[in-house]
């Protein structure tokens, strides 16, 4: 009775909730794919893991269910006092989780080594962290600028601002500048912060590392040849008052688009701000040149 | 047999407790009494820091910013966080420790009553200090309850009054330790020996150790971020030559042994519990010692996988990868200990039994996500998420809170010598188990799409989850509020309890009368006491 009247009570709400957005995509249940030549085997790993647990769940959990259905002693069940122990039972217990970790850690260590190995980067790029805006400089290249918070959203995240978040396009996920990097290359980024730690951390591309004060981290990925397109993430270190807002927004170009957009930002006194246009208006990123180059 | 033994009590001087507020309460050195103000003072608290995190829920339940500055938020966290580790759970299990340690192994008092009384009344002075950071210039901490330079550098006069208050917090931790050792090594009445105690004084013995070895590794790191802050060192400052990294090394040696201090003492209630209301030994006791001691052992080489995303090299992340790994292997004995425990049993579902069997489900639950965050791989894109928001309360509220609510259903009407009302803890249960459910576990698909924890606002495709799990939390949060009514209503009267509660209960605090008169143990148990307490193993 009160088992099922609380139930009740609890799937009731949970329906209201559902029924209520009508916009709502509940589709953000599990991490993303992502778009590298590792993501897919980080997923995988991913998803290898939940099922491996899924599995021992199924025969844990039915286990006990099994048992607390079974032995009710309001069905009368009489306990057999003399069941103690059983090394026999132990050693299973102990020896089959030890082979099925052996068995996750083995692809687990693999992948660990693929993530790590960072030679042969061919575009290379230092992130700077400061309270709160990213930094980028193309070292190759010699230009940089500041990516911060786009306008709009910054506009609507103030306490009490009356903006609708829902209305502001990629809300708290846009910036003013977006990273740009060439698929099909290894890009190997170089982070650092200039004031507090923070984290550099994009989920399509399965890379977060931390950005340290007085401190040089690395990591790199390679952007699948045909996923040209905008890939956002955020801060993911605490950062202080703005840390929620201090997104990241990567625009993966084709080799082509990338060399004419470097050719745009760089120094040169010829570089027209024009090749702008030419470059494919992937999504709602705007790349403003000059204005924020540092 | 135990009224007997009581009766001889009242001719000797001791005649139940003082009179007065102050001589009672203030000036106690009696171990029940003790244990009552941990408890009472972690109910406080637990009710203080839920209120916290009932703030960072209601600003998160749709995105943009609608009732608190993002700088308060990120005080909400980190001081929910330090109310509820510090103050609600580790208080909560001292609490029970100074009740039945006594009572389970047949000692009359802990070994060290005044520094007990000592290590107590710390406490409300330490979080006093903590609390009334909230109204200095500048706010209180709100760099995480981590505490990482040089973030938490950046804060104003809260920062030398939190480092004291947890300074104070580690004095009586390591105080309760050392009292919960000597009892338990010296105080033990003849017959018990070390491998007849209950599973509950076993975890206590080794989470004791466990506190001895790491708060005062806490009480270093901390001091290391005063004097870089005041005195111009720079231990966290690589302008000086420093590391930030070295503070997160030094933090987790001590973070990670302390989750399992929140959390040995729940596998020693659930080992009590369970066996209990199936009716039949526990499975596999001397398994179960061995399991914690190797958890304890284990707790102190895993503390990296805390910080894979700070570049460690590649040997380093394999170490605590595989080791981290490892500790699936004992946890997995105890809760096939558990479970074999019911197996063949003969089940009644009391409240106390509810709690423990929602412990098992949920707590492994937490597990799973535990493992799935070893995978160093994986671990890049779950940490700093709310998958690790939600493994880590699935593992606390579910795991360590469930349990200390399992132990005082358990032994509450020990305590008052009353029952307490079983419909209104069923319902306490019930609610609980689907709020906290509905709260923690859309957390995981929250991080898994890629929100990170620790943001007041968020974008507009997490709306929906952080909807659901803001329900729960008020759902959890009310429900709550049913503990103390259950407890005031047990303490102020209700059916007598009888000497032992529990039908299928064994434990030398069964042998004594309901409620545990002010002095127990005072001659030691019979030998027949003990073998008849002692369960079979």
């Amino acid at each position: 009775m009160l088992r099922k009247s609380a139930f009740l009570g609890a799937v009731t709400a949970a329906l209201a909730v559902l029924a209520a957005p009508a916009h709502a995509a509940w589709s953000g249940l599990n991490m993303p794919v992502g778009v590298t030549t590792l993501s897919g085997e980080i997923h995988g790993l991913h998803m290898l893991i939940l099922w491996v647990c899924v599995a021992i769940a199924i025969v844990v959990f039915g286990w006990m269910i099994y048992s607390l259905v079974k032995f009710r002693k309001s069905q009368g069940a009489v306990p057999d006092t003399q069941m103690l122990h059983s090394t026999k039972a132990e050693i299973i217990w102990t020896i089959i989780p030890v082979a099925i970790l052996v068995a996750m850690a083995v692809p687990a260590a693999s992948t660990l080594i693929k993530i790590e190995d960072d030679r042969g980067a061919q575009v290379t790029i230092k992130v700077t962290g400061y309270q709160w805006k990213w930094q980028y400089e193309y070292l190759d290249e010699g230009f940089s600028y500041f990516s911060t918070l786009a306008r709009d959203s910054d506009a609507a995240r103030q306490l009490d601002s009356g903006v609708d978040p829902k209305v502001v396009p990629n809300y708290l996920l846009n910036v003013d500048n977006a990273l740009v990097v060439p698929v099909g290359r290894k890009v190997r980024l170089l982070l650092t912060s200039q004031d507090v730690i923070h984290a550099w951390w994009v989920p399509d591309l399965a890379v977060k590392k931390d950005a340290i004060p007085g401190v040089m981290n690395q990591l790199w990925f390679e952007i699948q040849p045909d996923k040209v397109g905008v890939y956002r993430g955020q801060c993911a270190e605490l950062c202080g008052r703005d840390h929620g807002f201090m997104p990241i927004v990567v625009e993966a170009k084709s080799a082509e688009d990338y060399a004419a957009w470097v050719a745009s930002k760089k120094p040169a006194p010829a570089a027209a701000p024009a090749a702008e246009a030419a470059a494919p208006a992937a999504a709602a990123v705007t790349t403003t040149p000059a204005a924020n180059a540092g | 047999m135990a009224h007997a033994a009581h009766a001889d009590h009242a001719d000797h001087e001791h005649h139940g407790p003082p009179k007065g507020f102050i001589q009672r309460w203030v000036m106690t050195t009696n171990h029940k009494d003790i244990g009552t103000l941990y408890m009472v003072f972690a109910g406080l608290m637990f009710f203080i820091g839920g209120a916290m995190a009932l703030v960072i829920r209601a600003e998160l339940f749709q995105p943009g910013l609608q009732f608190v500055d993002p700088q308060f938020f990120n005080s909400m966290t980190t001081a929910h966080a330090l109310m509820m580790v510090f103050g609600a759970v580790m208080p909560a299990w001292v609490g029970v420790a100074n009740w039945m340690i006594p009572l389970q192994i047949g000692a009359p008092d802990m070994a060290l009553p005044r520094m007990n009384n000592f290590s107590f009344w710390i406490l409300p002075f330490a979080f006093l200090l903590l609390i009334s950071t909230l109204f200095v210039p500048g706010g209180s901490p709100a760099g995480g309850w981590t505490l990482y330079p040089p973030l938490t550098l950046q804060g104003g006069d809260a920062l030398p009054m939190a480092i004291f208050a947890v300074h104070m917090m580690g004095i009586s931790s390591i105080m309760g330790a050392i009292n919960v050792i000597v009892t338990l090594m010296n105080m033990r009445a003849p017959g018990v020996t070390l491998l007849r105690m209950p599973l509950f004084c076993w975890t206590w013995l080794i989470t004791a150790y466990l506190l001895i070895l790491v708060m005062p590794v806490l009480a270093g790191a901390v001091t290391m971020l005063l004097t870089d802050h005041f005195f111009g060192t720079t231990f966290f400052s690589a302008a000086g030559g420093g590391d930030p990294v070295l503070y997160q090394h030094i933090f987790w040696f001590f973070g990670h042994p302390e989750v399992y201090i929140l959390i040995l003492p729940a596998f020693g209630v659930v080992s009590e519990i369970i066996p209990t209301f199936s009716r039949k030994p526990l499975f596999g006791y001397e398994s179960m010692v061995y399991a914690t001691a190797s958890i304890g052992f284990l707790s102190f080489i895993v503390w990296a996988h805390h910080m894979f995303t700070v570049g460690m090299p590649l040997a380093g992340q394999l170490f605590f990868m595989l080791t981290t790994m490892m500790i699936a292997v004992p946890t997995g004995v105890k809760v096939f200990n558990w479970s074999a425990t019911m197996w063949k049993g003969s089940i009644s579902f009391e409240p106390p039994m509810l709690f423990a069997i929602c412990f098992l489900f949920l707590f492994t639950i937490g597990g799973f996500s535990g493992l799935m965050l070893a995978i160093t791989p994986a671990d890049f894109q779950y940490h700093d998420t709310y998958f690790v928001v939600a493994h880590f309360h699935y593992v606390l509220v579910p795991g360590a809170i469930f349990a200390i609510m399992a132990g005082v259903y358990y032994w509450l009407p020990k305590w008052t010598g009353h029952m307490y009302n079983m419909t209104l803890a069923k319902w306490h249960f019930w609610m609980s188990t689907i709020f906290v459910n509905v709260l923690f576990f859309p957390q995981h698909f929250l991080g898994l799409a890629g929100m990170p924890r620790r943001i007041p606002d968020y974008s507009t495709q997490f709306a929906e989850w952080n909807m659901v799990s803001s329900i729960g939390a008020f759902g959890f949060g009310v429900s709550q509020l049913m503990f103390p009514i259950a407890i005031w209503q047990c303490v102020k009267g209700g059916a007598r309890a009888a000497d032992k509660v529990w039908e299928g209960a064994h434990g030398l605090e069964w042998e004594l009368p309901s409620p545990a008169p002010y002095h127990t143990w005072e001659s030691p148990p019979s030998m027949a006491q003990i073998e008849h307490g002692a369960p079979a193993h």
